[in-house]
């Protein structure tokens, strides 16, 4: 049995820094959304960063994810500094994709991260294909894919899931179950639990029940992480989690789709608090420890802020960079 | 009364067949119905029924014969007492009756047209005294693959029926032998997932070849090859490229109607981000789609169905490879430019000859690459001959010929002594009835009607 809690101290204080920097960085995008530093809007993981983070750390350096529209979190989890993150958002020169992804787009090649997708479900055949390529490489990484309880219904997850089951790739598929496809209520839209859709396909599906509890959510990737490694294929993992804010920064929804009661178990359920009060209680680290730990993400956050608003905007010259792999000239294409 | 069994056309794009195996020897009697013989086509190995009945009087293709072509005498049926040798065989293929063409002429694309002449390219793409080599597309297409496969370890074809099946039109043919099951891999009837995977496998480290049994059901993957495939280099602000070649059969093909005879040129080439090359020959398949496979980027490769049986020839060279975004001058001429790519190079040459026989002299041009597109080519031509005419198979709206149109104004307004006309596909899914199919293509007349308009005879 995998007990995450057994980790060495200092990989389990940086789950705690690695959840706090999703919560704050998310805080802050939401504000310079808010101030108008960063156009349209962003979908912050705020509450959701147990189900991120767990899953991240069971992964090893030189893994691929794929993320959502959701995935600010999704890379930090895997390790991204937060500056050329946060210069992305703001659409800056020094942004992690040179200022020409933004919010819906970042990828960081760096930390295995392939990036993500706002079509919702497109970027888990991608997962699938990076697994295909470990194995036709004879490459002993993995790949795990999220997608929310509203795409488990999009058809490519289940021609995903088959290929990748028929073919034995070591993938994993993360369903991160925030209980609303937007406002719709998942269970008035999705037949059966998720979770035992993972037997249709012969692979393993497992069912983190609660999802805000860091450890809880390691141990399960992590088991799927091994076994994907060990070359017995892919796993389906489902983690019951709740998003504490609106679907997307400044969305007003007039329907109260999710009630005063329910938001306030939830929100009671903070992973992060959680996860703090496990450590001490167990003895693991001191409040002291703890609190150091906020005060140096809330810098990191700032310093973060800072370099985004300070950094330039891109050259308008690079607007035809990147187009295609060589050289690119106007002329040479139209 | 004796009763000539002529070899069927098994599909509508058939041309000639392998007569595999006889199930009936000489003196056996057949009723309606019978399984005669198995007949071996590029696609498929399919049953012959008897639809007379009698006495299996005299065979006369042996089993194991090659390229018989459809409607050849095969076999003679013939009643009790009758002697097959009696009978007077036609050995040449037996023309369709002439009531039937009437009612239901064959679908223009269906016949193959007249063998186009050896380019007359100005500058040819392999040295001079190459020796050639009569070669199908279909093998064209095949030796690049294998080739590419041979010399890089991380090129793997996946798709429907590629790898036992050897491909739904035979262009993996002998891959999975060579190659084996790990870099010829057969996938389940799901296009928007595998041409996602191949994309996310691109991203990490191999370099997929994609192959849609048609691009008809590459629409179900579109998402993968414009959101994933081409914008990603952009997207990531140049961390990840993708490596990868969609290709497989695209416009129409004949008599499968509406959904299945679509081309996709103007859409696909509308995207920045990808590469689209539509090739005519042989030669221009394999060199073109063996620098598909090493390019860097993302490219469409769009091919044809009635083109894959043709036959060109092929350099024989150890490494042939064609530059994307260079035309392909065919035949040169001072009185108007015709301008085509793929399939609607038959229409052009076609023209080009009849024209020739009424004095006019046409430059027609093969873009082969729709993106990167050889635009100053076209211009140089235009400048000469003052009159253009395209020709394309897609629809007429916001179409490529639209875009070179333009490009022409743009380039050479002055020069021109008439507007640029276009011959498209007509505005109107593709119709199932031969007769409005016909209509619905674009045709050889249409090009030589739009020549004559631009040049005022």
């Amino acid at each position: 049995m995998i007990d995450g809690l057994s980790l060495p101290k200092d990989e389990l204080l940086e789950m705690q820094r690695r959840m706090l920097r999703i919560r704050l960085f998310d805080e802050r995008a939401s504000k310079m959304v808010k101030r108008g530093y960063i156009p349209g809007t962003v979908h912050t993981s705020i509450g959701q960063e147990a189900q991120v983070v767990g899953a991240c750390m069971a992964l090893a350096k030189g893994d691929h994810m794929t993320g959502n529209h959701r995935s600010h979190g999704h890379p930090i989890g895997m390790g991204s500094p937060l500056g050329p993150l946060m210069a992305e958002l703001v659409g800056k020169a020094t942004g992690v994709c040179k200022g020409k992804g933004g919010s819906l787009h970042l990828a960081d090649y760096e930390v295995g991260s392939l990036g993500e997708s706002g079509i919702t479900g497109s970027s888990i055949p991608i997962a699938v294909g990076a697994s295909l390529s470990a194995q036709v490489l004879g490459e002993k990484r993995v790949a795990i894919t999220f997608f929310g309880d509203g795409t488990a219904n999009q058809g490519v997850l289940y021609e995903s899931m088959n290929l990748a089951s028929a073919y034995k790739l070591p993938v994993i598929f993360l369903c991160e179950n925030n209980f609303y496809a937007l406002s719709t209520p998942s269970h008035t839209v999705t037949g059966g639990r998720i979770v035992d859709r993972a037997s249709g396909f012969g692979m393993p599906g497992v069912r983190v029940e609660n999802g805000q509890d860091v450890i809880a959510v390691y141990n399960a990737v992590r088991e799927a992480a091994d076994r994907a490694r060990r070359g017995e294929g892919p796993s389906l993992v489902e983690v019951m989690t709740y998003r504490f804010r609106e679907h997307s920064e400044g969305l007003r929804i007039n329907v109260d789709y999710r009630n005063a009661e329910e938001k306030a178990l939830w929100t009671s359920r903070d992973p992060i608090i959680l996860f703090r009060d496990l450590l001490i209680e167990k003895g693991i680290a001191t409040a002291d420890e703890m609190d150091a730990i906020d005060a140096e993400i809330e810098q990191e956050v700032e310093d973060c802020a800072t370099f985004a608003l300070e950094s330039p905007d891109p050259d308008v010259s690079v607007a035809f960079e990147h187009l295609y792999t060589d050289d690119y000239k106007l002329e040479n294409v139209l | 009364m004796a009763t000539e069994i002529l070899m069927p056309a098994l599909s509508p794009t058939m041309e000639e067949g392998t007569l595999a195996k006889w199930l009936v020897k000489e003196g056996d009697t057949v009723s309606s119905g019978d399984i005669l013989a198995e007949i071996e086509t590029d696609k498929a190995t399919m049953e012959f029924e008897a639809v007379d009945e009698g006495i299996m009087g005299k065979i006369l293709v042996a089993e194991g014969t090659e390229g018989v072509k459809v409607n050849t005498p095969i076999a003679v049926l013939v009643e009790e007492g009758e002697s097959a040798d009696d009978v007077e065989v036609s050995s040449t293929p037996a023309e369709a009756p002439a009531a039937a063409e009437e009612e239901a002429p064959a679908p223009a694309a269906a016949s193959a047209p007249a063998q186009p002449k050896e380019s007359r390219a100005l500058e040819p793409d392999y040295p001079e005294g190459t020796e050639m080599v009569s070669t199908t597309v279909r093998e064209a297409l095949r030796d690049a693959m294998a080739e590419e496969m041979r010399r890089d370890d991380t090129v793997f074809v996946m798709g429907e029926e590629v790898a036992e099946y050897q491909g739904a039109y035979k262009i993996t043919q002998g891959l999975l032998d060579e190659f084996g099951a790990r870099r010829v891999v057969d996938t389940p009837i799901t296009e928007h997932g595998f041409a996602g995977i191949g994309v996310g496998a691109s991203w990490g480290g191999l370099r997929p070849i994609v192959e849609f049994m048609t691009f008809n059901f590459a629409m179900q993957a579109i998402d993968h090859i414009i959101n994933s495939a081409a914008k990603t280099l952009y997207m990531s602000g140049g961390q990840m490229g993708s490596p990868i070649v969609f290709r497989g059969p695209n416009g129409a093909a004949a008599r499968v109607a509406a959904q299945h005879s679509q081309d996709y040129a103007a859409w696909y080439a509308s995207v920045p981000g990808l590469r689209v090359v539509q090739p005519f020959s042989a030669a221009d398949a394999k060199g073109l789609l063996k620098s598909a496979i090493r390019d860097p980027n993302p490219v469409v490769f769009l091919e044809n169905e009635i083109l894959y049986g043709r036959s060109f020839d092929v350099p024989k060279m150890d490494d042939f490879t064609i530059p994307f975004g260079k035309a392909r001058i065919w035949r040169q001429g001072e009185d108007v430019t015709i301008v085509s790519w793929g399939i609607g190079m038959t229409y052009a040459l076609e023209a080009a000859d009849e024209l020739a026989k009424e004095g006019i002299a046409a430059e027609v041009i093969d873009l082969r690459t729709l993106r990167p597109l050889d635009i100053a080519t076209v211009v140089e031509s235009v400048k000469k001959t003052n009159r253009c005419v395209t020709v394309e198979e897609g629809w007429p709206v916001a179409s490529m010929s639209d875009h070179i149109g333009s490009e022409i104004m743009r380039e050479a307004f002055d020069y021109l002594d008439a507007p640029v006309l276009k011959c498209t596909g007509k505005d109107v899914p593709m119709p199932y009835a031969a007769n409005l199919e016909k209509l619905a293509l674009t045709s050889t007349k249409e090009v030589i009607d739009a020549v004559k308009a631009v040049t005022y005879r």
